[in-house]
């Protein structure tokens, strides 16, 4: 495949809001392109693209050589966007006949090349090609590919054009590397499904509904178990003779930032649990609150006084392999009584088990949620007690029954800038929750602005965010891609016929920004809608 | 010699020949007046006596109603010469829409060309455009910045018709100008393979069968359908419709399948402005001509001095000064009302034209999009400039 073929795709996903319309690119795309550029293309989709990347000043240098410095600015001026000015711009050569590079050839010579012969290789290959493959190459070489495709999505697409499970590639996804020929001929039935061995690979994990106040009297007590929902990150261990993982719930790798964590994994096993900050003995452990695990996150350079500072720890709550053994098929209790076995016998440094909560009625364990005062307690997991490890939200098997206040996790979508003191910032937030568009689609309707709530350093990084994301601009206000998930935190949720919503919240702040979690999981607005009927009353 | 500037001079009118006492494209009613082509911006009503090729004559009655196009109207075929007030006027090929000509005007030795709207592209629903040496050429700068630069229309095209491919259970709903784009995609369409009938947008119909009774064959239009029951949708997957640009915002569109919106537009080129306007499939096709077309025309009319119209004509002028020639910005008013301006998208851009009312009158259906209702992406260029 050549890059042109990929720009094209990629000029077809950013402008497509359908998800089916985006799943159909896709499979189109992973049906007629060749090995290996589709795997690089692939891997450029995930996320999983490693890439040399030149400066934007290199693409600036040489397209300044090349043009009239007055048309360029006025360019740009009219464009925006300068990748995109350049690409536009950029004088086509007479007499160039070399073709267009292909994605893997251009992967391959970015690694290769010295850095004082990239102008050159570059150069020549923006000659070769047209305007949207000259957009793509800018955005590749300069590490700014932003597709508008989750890796989740891609991943969607290969199975459904290949008939197979999502979940079945995602297990094996980790273990494979760039341009996955192994994956491609497994899929295309002409080669045995990869084998993992014994990669660390991420397994997709088993999630929740949130718990309605109407659903608690249909539960019968004796076949349920429950548990504190512990405020942190959820994530999965996976430590196997090829080596040691910690994932996110998106299948996100953050074993650099966590290397005490890491070290403790001195066994043979897949552990679901909840990453915290914790402190104390083993007695007398003290959660601490969100803000300072955010500490730790996204770190490239962990320093021996951050990890002094912020203690990392992983409460258990789940045992999918114990060494070699798949126990995912065990009823909840049976893996519970492995976890607790497993435990005691080996004793892991920086872990613990998430205590059950004994009960005997359901009123009695809204009163235990309505007392818990513990900061680092979102609220309470219940779960059946023979249900299956599935991948997933399945219904029925697992509740989050979150204490008050109120939260919805919404998405980002307006931002606009404050006043006083924060006029250069990006500070009031608009935020949406989606809904089905009545066309088979969904949509994100705004539910409410918030303009606290955040810390100083929040309030740094959501500025940059949505500097570097914005789509549209209408005076002082931006559009933002609907990629960010705020927590937000509000009192109440009222009624109102002056919101396009139908939702008014009394109080809303931001809790937190959810970095870990993808839009499309943001809450629905049916969720926020049942929480006027089930207010709280404190 | 007399020097351009002395016989042809700006008014509040537009631009006005001195010694011939007639106007060129005026915005507002005179009593004569010479009329490049029938875009709206070019060819107002209520002139006394207009000059035009045939075609331009016909589109003008067929858009305005016999009564405005001109109280008395002459025609002049490509080629034909005239002698008004000892101005010599002779109609060329512009290569914009039907009937598009450059008005070449001569007295006392000086000759000015005022080209219209015009592109070099080859245009299946037109004559080609011919350069014609002059002393001032008057030009149009619509896409006067070296980022545009048109793609082959047969490629975007085959984009389209790919789509189509790709999703056969949806419509494909085409935004066009009724004059000049609606047809030229559907000749393009033709070109490409497409036998298919072609799905059009009461707003179309008109001036599509002007097109075909002025002898340019389109193949089997058909217009869109309206639901058996009311609110009913799912119509036409996997056919191509054109409608107005803008007719995708209004209830109207909830009839067609699950469309794929696309834009044929040379504006399609800026990702902000297909963006703004929601468009799923931007198709870079236009009717004015792109900047290596702008230079490459100014070099071949050896014009000392080129007079700009509207559009980007600081990047013009800038360009044309560094190969000596001298730009004059005229900042006549408005134009680029209709066509590519972006200000056809403002309200009142999709206000049904005589013809169509007519239409409406003989029982065929005809949309009429809210206006209103459509974001006003005129100036989204504006937006994107760094802070």
């Amino acid at each position: 495949m050549s890059l042109p073929a990929f720009a094209a795709l990629l000029e077809r996903l950013v402008f497509t809001p359908g998800r089916n319309a985006k799943l159909a690119l896709l499979r189109h795309w992973f049906a007629t392109q060749p090995d290996p550029d589709r795997g690089v293309g692939l891997a450029a989709l995930t996320g999983e693209l490693a890439l040399t990347t030149a400066k934007p000043a290199l693409v600036r240098d040489l397209v300044a050589a090349r043009t009239d410095p007055v048309l360029l600015a006025l360019s740009h001026d009219y464009v925006g966007d300068f990748a995109e000015t350049v690409a536009l711009i950029w004088p086509e050569r007479e007499g160039v006949n070399a073709p267009p590079p292909g994605l893997a050839e251009v992967v391959e010579a970015m690694e290769v090349t010295p850095k004082s012969e990239l102008p050159a290789l570059i150069a020549g290959w923006l000659d070769t090609l047209d305007a949207n493959g000259r957009f793509a190459l800018i955005k590749l070489v300069t590490g700014g590919l932003r597709v508008g495709v989750s890796a989740r999505l891609a991943k969607t697409a290969l199975a459904e054009w290949a008939g197979q499970e999502v979940n079945a590639i995602e297990e094996v996804w980790h273990g494979l590397e760039m341009p996955y020929r192994s994956l491609f001929a497994w899929l295309e039935g002409h080669g045995p499904r990869p084998d993992p061995k014994d990669a660390p690979v991420f397994r997709p994990l088993m999630l929740a509904h949130p718990l309605e106040e109407a659903d608690i009297a249909t539960l019968d007590p004796a076949a349920w178990r429950a548990e504190w929902k512990w405020d942190g990150i959820r994530v999965q261990l996976s430590a196997t003779p090829g080596g040691r993982k910690l994932w996110s719930r998106g299948a996100e790798d953050i074993s650099t930032s966590f290397p005490e964590i890491i070290e403790a994994m001195d066994f043979r096993a897949v552990l679901d649990g909840e990453l915290l900050v914790m402190r104390g003995s083993a007695e007398g452990k003290i959660v601490a609150p969100f803000a300072e695990l955010q500490q730790r996150l996204n770190r490239k350079l962990v320093t021996a006084k951050m990890m002094a500072q912020y203690p990392a720890a992983v409460r258990l709550y789940d045992i999918l392999f114990d060494g070699e053994e798949d126990l995912r098929a065990l009823p909840f209790d049976a893996r519970r009584a492995r976890l607790e076995a497993w435990f005691a016998r080996l004793r892991p440094q920086r872990m613990d088990i998430s205590e059950l909560i004994p009960f005997q009625a359901m009123s009695e364990l809204a009163e235990i949620r309505a007392g818990a005062r513990e900061a680092a307690i979102e609220g309470l997991m219940i779960k059946r007690a023979d249900s299956p490890y599935v991948a997933g939200r399945a219904k029925g098997l697992w509740w989050k029954w979150k204490r008050a206040p109120l939260t919805v996790d919404a998405v980002l979508m307006y931002a606009q800038r404050g006043h006083g003191k924060r006029s250069s910032y990006y500070s009031d937030y608009t935020f949406g929750l989606w809904r089905d568009d009545g066309a088979g689609g969904q949509e994100l309707v705004p539910i409410g602005k918030a303009y606290s709530g955040y810390t100083d350093e929040e309030l740094l990084w959501l500025d940059r965010w949505i500097r570097n994301n914005t789509t549209q601009r209408f005076g002082p206000v931006r559009e933002v891609a609907k990629a960010l998930v705020l927590e937000v935190e509000f009192d109440a949720a009222q009624r109102s016929t002056r919101h396009k919503s139908g939702v008014a919240l009394r109080f809303p702040r931001i809790a937190r920004i959810r970095r870990d979690k993808p839009a499309e999981e943001a809450d629905r607005l049916e969720t926020l809608e049942r929480m006027i009927v089930g207010v709280e009353q404190n | 010699m007399h020097h351009p500037e002395t016989w042809m001079q700006v008014t509040p009118e537009g631009l006005f020949c001195v010694p011939g006492g007639f106007h060129v494209d005026p915005a507002r009613p005179v009593a004569r007046a010479v009329i490049t082509h029938g875009h709206s911006d070019h060819a107002r009503p209520d002139h006394h006596r207009v000059l035009a090729t045939p075609e331009t004559l016909a589109i003008m009655r067929a858009r305005m109603g016999e009564g405005r196009a001109g109280r008395v109207q002459q025609a002049l075929a490509p080629g034909e010469t005239v002698n008004h007030n000892g101005v010599t006027i002779r109609l060329v090929p512009a290569g914009h829409v039907l009937g598009s000509a450059q008005v070449v005007l001569e007295w006392k030795g000086s000759r000015v060309v005022v080209s219209g709207d015009y592109k070099r592209r080859p245009d299946p629903t037109c004559l080609p455009f011919e350069p014609v040496p002059c002393d001032a050429f008057v030009t149009e700068a619509t896409f006067a910045l070296p980022v545009f630069r048109h793609p082959p229309a047969a490629a975007e095209i085959a984009r389209l018709l790919e789509s189509v491919r790709l999703f056969p259970d949806r419509a494909h709903l085409v935004g066009v100008y009724a004059l000049g784009k609606c047809q030229r995609v559907i000749r393009l369409l033709r070109e490409a393979g497409w036998d298919r009938p072609i799905y059009l947008h009461g707003a179309l119909v008109a001036l599509s069968a002007l097109y075909e009774q002025l002898g340019m064959p389109l193949g089997e239009l058909r217009p869109v359908p309206v639901p058996e029951k009311r609110g009913g949708g799912g119509l036409l997957a996997g056919e191509i419709v054109l409608a107005p640009s803008g007719a995708e915002a209004t209830p109207w569109v909830r009839r067609l399948a699950e469309p794929v919106v696309c834009a044929a537009s040379g504006w399609m080129r800026v990702r902000q402005r297909a963006k703004a306007k929601g468009v799923e499939l931007p198709l870079i096709i236009s009717d004015h001509a792109d900047w290596p077309e702008l230079l490459q025309t100014a070099a071949e009319v050896q014009a000392p001095e080129i007079w700009v119209t509207h559009g980007r004509e600081d990047a013009l002028c800038h360009a044309l000064a560094a190969r000596g020639v001298r730009g004059r910005a005229l900042h006549l008013l408005g134009r680029g009302e209709e066509d590519e301006g972006p200000e056809a998208e403002l309200p009142g851009a999709l206000q049904p034209q005589p013809a169509e009312a007519e239409a409406q009158r003989a029982g065929q259906p005809v949309e009429r999009p809210d206006t209103q209702a459509q974001p006003r992406a005129g100036g989204a260029n504006r937006q994107a400039a760094p802070e």
